[in-house]
């Protein structure tokens, strides 16, 4: 007979495994419930492009449904989406992989972060990652079964994380370094100089770097180094891209790994297991992005440059001092003077005047003292956001100190 | 300086302060290059791009093809002239293909257009035929979209 009575579990929590369970949930999470409870809210806190995928692009995912591309592709991806991702590296950066072994097609740049960290992670390895940065960064490594190792970075180095802070914090069991620029959250980039001594600390110390370059094209007035550029660097970077940004295509969830032959094999093991392959209507409509895209990013890019300088000027006018963000979309102000700490600062501000920022914290705790405002956002919002921070700071008399 | 007259465009409201952010030159230099602008033609005029249909008083237009008799020594510019100054007509280009001149003409009713052309337009000496067609609907002008469904924010409020 059918036993229907379950039998007595083990307390609830044993249900979740203990890595998962001893996971923060990412710092977002929090604000963003507190956001859905206030209404007609100017965010600057969305981490993607305004704008909609260009329409040729969108065109082109349309038409590949009517023609039935409903089907699976190859585990790396079609390959005429390889070769164009390869043309566009080398067109844009100077740096050679072959279509057919070394690019994978993925599911977003998020998935081959993840399949990157765990093809080369061994339990306890630890992994380099610079401090604040972007979320899923601490928490894929431990997922992978690796540690952490923040490096704190400072907006006296514009958060740029420096070759001697990695060097103090190289153990034995120091793996990779894991960076990302243009950076989230902070919109640093970095520059040749600290990108070649990093360079010179991985073949010192045989070091792995995995390069999250998904904000690649968002750069102004400064060149974008692309990590396996770098002498002797393209055997031991696994480079992880996208058009999410670029293209302003999030939705579509397009990312690729380029990386030698050697690692994308590994990454294709893991890849072919979980995720099969990418979408392939997207991947359809990523290739007409890389074929026929390039003015529309250009339009977008300098559409980013205005809205960041009014961003960054009007910062600075309200009395919250901000380095100048060279890349991606975001301007990371101190709000320091105000005595207050970045999450009741956006929290109040929330509630205050219905702006919604991302408090620093949320990024690690070198974000401390900051919050992340985005400029993917249009001119007008910028402006009114920036009208009612202001306000915010003089009735709190907060830019007073 | 491109640029500048490229925001102008997008937005006429554009100030010389926020032009000035954007591109990252003095204002008094955008000041400058404005106001040189409007005094030499670069910039002709500001205008808005009404929704008229919402304010629920449309005139009545039409896009006309006129094949013209081209004259010595000044081409089609004369007889254009002799168009364009109507204040009927909007717009006014000189095209390939099978007609030369395309108007655009503006009036309160299609009994005024009508008579424009049959009193006007048509017996023009240069004038060999006119073809007359009436605007249905109006999608996109200057680049805008008219009719655009109402603006629904498809991003989530916050995201990393």
């Amino acid at each position: 007979m059918l036993n229907t009575k379950s039998a007595p579990t083990k307390a609830r929590a044993n249900l979740i495994s203990q890595k998962v369970a001893t996971l923060p949930p990412s710092g977002i999470r929090k604000f963003f419930d507190l956001l859905a409870s206030v209404e007609d809210v100017i965010s600057l806190g969305i981490g993607e492009p305004d704008f909609v995928t260009p329409w040729h692009i969108r065109e082109a995912g349309t038409y590949s449904v009517e023609k039935g591309y409903t089907m699976y592709t190859s585990n790396s991806g079609m390959p005429e989406l390889r070769q164009e991702i390869a043309r566009y590296l080398e067109l844009h950066y100077r740096v050679s992989y072959h279509p057919e072994h070394e690019i994978l097609i993925t599911t977003g740049s998020s998935e081959g972060l993840d399949l990157a960290l765990r093809a080369i992670i061994n339990p306890g390895d630890e992994v380099i990652i610079p401090d604040p940065c972007y979320v899923a960064y601490p928490a894929d490594v431990t997922l992978a079964g690796g540690v952490p190792s923040l490096v704190p970075t400072s907006e006296e180095n514009n958060f740029v994380i420096r070759a001697t802070d990695i060097e103090a914090r190289i153990t034995k069991q120091t793996k990779a370094i894991l960076i990302g620029y243009p950076a989230n959250p902070t919109g640093a980039v970095i520059p040749r100089k600290e990108a070649e001594a990093i360079a010179r600390l991985a073949r010192k110390y045989d070091l792995l770097v995995v390069s999250d370059e998904i904000y690649a094209r968002l750069v102004y007035g400064m060149e974008h180094i692309c990590f396996p550029s770098l002498p002797g660097m393209k055997e031991r970077t696994i480079l992880i891209g996208g058009l999410s940004k670029s293209h302003a295509m999030t939705g579509w969830r397009i990312g690729y790994v380029a990386a030698e032959r050697f690692f994308i094999q590994a990454l294709t093991k893991i890849h072919q297991y979980t995720m099969l392959c990418a979408p392939t209507m997207s991947q359809m409509a990523a290739i007409e992005a890389l074929r026929n895209g390039d003015n529309e990013v250009e339009r977008m890019v300098q559409e980013y440059n205005r809205r960041r300088r009014i961003m960054v000027k009007r910062l600075q006018e309200i009395g919250l001092p901000c380095f100048e963000p060279k890349g991606a979309f975001y301007a990371f102000p101190s709000i320091k003077a105000t005595g207050t700490n970045s999450e009741e600062f956006a929290e109040k501000l929330l509630l205050e005047e219905k702006v919604a920022v991302v408090p620093g914290t949320a990024f690690g705790h070198c974000g401390e003292g900051f919050v992340r405002c985005c400029y993917a956002t249009s001119l007008s919002n910028i402006e009114e956001a920036l009208r009612r921070i202001d306000r915010f700071l003089r009735k709190n008399r907060l830019n007073t100190g | 300086m491109k640029e500048i007259f490229e925001i102008l465009e997008q937005n006429a409201r554009a100030t010389p302060e926020q032009i000035s952010t954007m591109v990252d030159q003095p204002v008094n230099e955008v000041e400058k290059i404005i106001k040189r602008a409007e005094k030499d033609g670069t910039i002709l005029k500001y205008k808005a791009i009404i929704n008229w249909p919402k304010l629920g008083k449309e005139d009545v237009w039409a896009l006309i093809e006129v094949r013209v008799t081209p004259q010595r020594g000044v081409g089609f510019d004369a007889i254009a002239e002799r168009i364009y100054q109507f204040s009927e007509v909007y717009s006014a280009y000189l095209v390939s293909g099978t007609y030369d001149l395309a108007i655009l003409v503006r009036g309160k009713n299609m009994q005024e257009i009508a008579s424009f052309v049959a009193e006007k337009l048509a017996p023009l000496e240069e004038v060999q035929s006119t073809v007359t067609h009436f605007l249905l609907k109006r999608y996109k002008e200057s680049g805008e979209i008219f009719h655009l469904p109402k603006e629904i924010n498809r991003r989530l409020p916050i995201t990393p």
